[in-house]
């Protein structure tokens, strides 16, 4: 399968199964678009009242050469189940605080407490969640603990504690922990911006972008927008954070479709690491992307893209999240084709110890999974998630990003359609758009070494 | 030298011996936490 496109004058073709990426002239884009179901003659007479047969055979013999190296309509066939570990668990969210200090109109977490009792994580129960990590991830080296929310600074002590616990526990037993908290910025005085520099690998930092889009959706107990409270705090623990691993997360609505401006908004104020994207939220929110959207949102994606290449002349650098494409070092076939870890290799952990498929499905009874204490109790919930691979969802089959997304995110599926084989359509058309801009983005910076 | 197409990136795409070693960050980790993308991490092994 193949995958062309046209975008900022360029004619991109991608291979879907190899992932090769190819530019064409107007000529060979045109045959392209003909080659599967026309004979070369046909072709020929098709095109030669516009092009030159000589041409026109010169072209196709160039893609006959492709074929035959199989970077064009290339056909592999992967098996899935090499990927498959029902057993293994390699990365935890940890939910140490069902708390928060804001209350903003689109959290999924509904307000922090996820329609619980609001509650912080006692420190035994964090220290059972990383013994129970350790114990589910057998050869696996590599671990992760993101400590999130809630608001997780509403707990610092605990973590703090679960950090030099974590450390120890790792020494013990050969692992290597990445830690990540993704804060909403409202307790980051100094000793706690220095605390999370010295210990996270990566800080994941809530800002929506401009303060009127901002204070829209995140706003403070009081109802006041949050942004004038939050903005030093962050740009503070930004610039302390330097190259370290750190992301201003911003999220947008059907309020900001001009999100491209918050983008360039958050690069102003300095912010070198960007990712913002579209609210996940049923329609029946005002704030809901819905399809009629679709369009503006890929215009604007296009316009991000084109501002994104210009940061130079506009005296910025940043990075954006999504238009970060790995061409050369991406992962491999298993991992894409694996795609979402969600109650595959990831679970969150409530402050009661319960374990659940991912963040999102806390506070759904249904998708319990067990408890930190006595592990993994529903295992039908595991294989369930184990087996959802992107070979065996049906939207997927034919689409030509599915390498990029690994088949999207299972509880946009699971919210939306009511199983997590059906992926959220919008949510595909969007990554569809980030993941065409994110290759052009890499055709030109090539072009430019 | 091809004269109408040029070759940006030989995908590695199917170059599965020893992979799938899942060592690589979980896909949601990073900086997204409510989509799902793999196409930006890197391979563990390569790094």
């Amino acid at each position: 399968m193949i995958h062309q496109y046209r975008l900022n004058g360029i004619n991109i073709v991608l291979d879907v199964d190899t992932s090769s990426v190819l530019t064409v002239d107007d000529l060979s884009y045109e045959i392209l678009e003909l080659y599967e179901k026309n004979s070369h003659q046909v072709i020929i007479n098709t095109l030669s009242s516009k092009y030159k047969k000589d041409e026109i055979s010169e072209a196709l013999s160039e893609i006959e050469s492709l074929i035959k190296e199989g970077l064009l309509f290339s056909k592999h066939d992967y098996n899935p189940d090499q990927y498959g570990n029902t057993d293994l668990i390699k990365a935890i969210c940890l939910h140490v605080a069902h708390d928060c200090n804001l209350k903003c109109n689109y959290c999924f977490a509904a307000q922090g407490d996820f329609e619980g009792e609001k509650c912080l994580m006692p420190l035994e129960v964090g220290k059972k969640a990383i013994d129970f990590l350790v114990g589910q991830s057998r050869h696996r080296k590599n671990l992760e603990i993101d400590f999130f929310g809630g608001e997780p600074l509403m707990n610092l002590d605990v973590v703090k504690e679960l950090v030099l616990y974590g450390n120890q526990v790792a020494q013990e037993n050969g692992k290597n922990f990445k830690y990540t908290m993704t804060t909403n910025g409202v307790l980051l005085d100094e000793e706690a911006r220095q605390y999370l520099n010295d210990t996270m690998d990566n800080v994941v930092l809530s800002l929506d972008g401009r303060k009127e889009i901002n204070d829209h959706m995140r706003k403070t107990i009081n109802d006041q927008g949050s942004f004038d409270v939050i903005i030093n705090n962050i740009k503070k623990m930004a610039d302390l954070r330097g190259d370290k691993d750190h992301y201003i997360r911003g999220t947008f609505t059907h309020f900001n479709l001009d999100f491209s401006k918050d983008v360039r908004f958050l690069a102003q104020q300095g912010f070198k690491s960007i990712s913002v994207e579209p609210v996940v939220a049923e329609p029946i929110h005002d704030y809901a992307i819905r399809e009629e959207d679709l369009e503006a949102l890929k215009s604007e994606y296009d316009q991000l893209a084109l501002d994104y290449l210009n940061q130079e002349n506009e005296g910025l650098d940043y990075n954006f999240f999504h238009f970060n494409v790995e061409l050369d070092q991406g992962p491999c076939a298993y991992k894409r084709l694996s795609g979402c870890g969600a109650g595959r290799d990831y679970v969150a952990v409530t402050p009661q110890g319960d374990i659940y498929p991912c963040h999102q499905f806390v506070g759904n009874e249904s998708f319990k999974m067990g408890h930190v204490k006595t592990g993994i109790s529903n295992h039908q919930i595991k294989e369930h998630f184990d087996a959802g691979n992107l070979l065996k969802k049906d939207d997927c089959q034919n689409c030509w990003a599915k390498y990029f997304c690994g088949g999207g995110c299972h509880a946009n599926a699971y919210n939306f359609n009511g199983t997590i084989m059906e992926p959220h359509k919008i949510s595909c058309e969007l990554e569809k758009r980030r993941v065409e801009n994110a290759i052009m983005i890499e055709i030109i910076k090539d072009d430019q070494i | 030298m091809m004269k109408h197409i040029k070759l940006v990136k030989k995908g590695r795409l199917t170059e599965v011996k020893n992979k799938g070693c899942g060592e690589c960050q979980t896909s949601c980790q990073s900086a997204c936490k409510t989509s799902c993308t793999v196409g930006n991490q890197k391979c563990k092994q390569e790094n």
